[in-house]
């Protein structure tokens, strides 16, 4: 079977520059490099907001025909498409090619409360596997929570018209009084999850 | 061509949420708890880069790639849209630990069963579409 090296010889952990590039991102690297991408997009005389993708791909299918929100010219959108091929892309490198067992070192209380729910612990990975392994595909009840989480995420985006991109980064550097209400929303949805709801999921 | 520098972007785009881990549902869930600064730390420096560089660019009418004025469009007034569609998708958020953006980079990344979220994220995006109409904004 074909199967990924796990380090491509160039790009390995030897040097100290590299060890850096394994870890995780500090926040104050990550946040300003996202900052920056949006002021390019902006300067390529666009804008940066991930969840419109979610209606050019409704589009491009031909839901034009039968639903008249999404009868426009998709392939305007063919730019913010190409970001998030690039996206993809750089997903898989980053978890392929320079991802280090020390990542994801949450706190060790999240852990321990976690755990008192039956969520398996980080040990590198980036999702639990109580959610994202692939062995979910034969439990209905893990099925049904993404699908579920996923119909609030695109129902929601679309209703309030931008996702943590559109509205909590391009929109609140630009100061724009919607966003900042759409991202306290974003909140309050989120703490109701976390400590009302999925407790009982689990 | 002209594709390239958005492929370059989206690229960045997606090493730079997979090695901060924004993309990690323990990260949102630590968020939500509030038992670490680091998402709150990424969204607070992007922001302040993001301002900063805007008033920049508002200030000195600085001209896009193909030397056109840089429009930002104001966000549409409003309040049920933002708070009732808001409150949705944090609900969403916290449950699936992933927006839009890491939706795209966790299926890049392998993470298989994203696919389930980008399909009801897919269906959600259609129901807005249908019901639009109805719904207060």
């Amino acid at each position: 079977m074909f199967c990924l090296p796990n380090r491509i010889p160039i790009f390995t952990k030897n040097t100290e520059f590299m060890s850096i590039l394994f870890q995780t991102w500090p926040w104050y690297i990550s946040g300003f490099i996202i900052g920056v991408i949006m002021l390019c997009l902006t300067y390529f005389g666009k804008h940066f907001g991930m969840s419109s993708n979610l209606e050019s791909l409704c589009s491009m299918s031909g839901l034009g025909k039968k639903v008249a929100y999404f009868n426009f010219d998709w392939k305007a959108n063919k730019w913010n498409l190409t970001v998030v091929v690039g996206a993809m892309i750089g997903g898989f490198v980053a978890v392929h090619f320079m991802s280090d067992p020390t990542n994801v070192a949450i706190n060790p209380t999240t852990i321990e409360q976690l755990a008192a729910l039956g969520i398996d612990a980080p040990n590198g990975k980036l999702a639990p596997d109580v959610l994202f392994g692939n062995q979910i595909f034969e439990s209905p009840k893990s099925i049904l929570i993404l699908l579920v989480g996923g119909i609030l995420i695109g129902f929601g985006t679309r209703y309030a018209g931008g996702c943590t991109s559109g509205h909590a980064i391009s929109g609140l550097s630009n100061l724009q009084l919607p966003s900042l209400k759409a991202v306290i929303g974003f909140f309050i949805g989120g703490l109701i999850m976390v400590h009302l709801l999925l407790p009982l999921l689990f | 061509m002209k594709l390239i520098k958005y492929l370059v972007v989206g690229f960045v785009f997606g090493i730079v949420l997979t090695k901060s881990e924004a993309v990690s549902w323990y990260r949102i869930y630590e968020m939500f708890q509030f038992q670490s600064f680091h998402m709150y730390g990424i969204i607070s420096v992007a922001i302040a880069t993001g301002l900063i560089g805007i008033q920049i660019i508002k200030r000195n009418n600085i001209k896009d790639i193909d030397g056109a004025p840089i429009v930002i469009k104001d966000k549409e007034k409003g309040a049920a849209r933002y708070w009732i569609g808001g409150i949705l998708f944090g609900l969403g958020w916290g449950l699936v630990g992933s927006c839009p953006g890491p939706i795209f980079i966790l299926l890049g990344a392998g993470v298989f069963p994203v696919i389930l979220v980008l399909i009801g994220a897919l269906v959600g995006t259609i129901l807005y579409g249908l019901f639009k109409e109805k719904l207060p904004h």
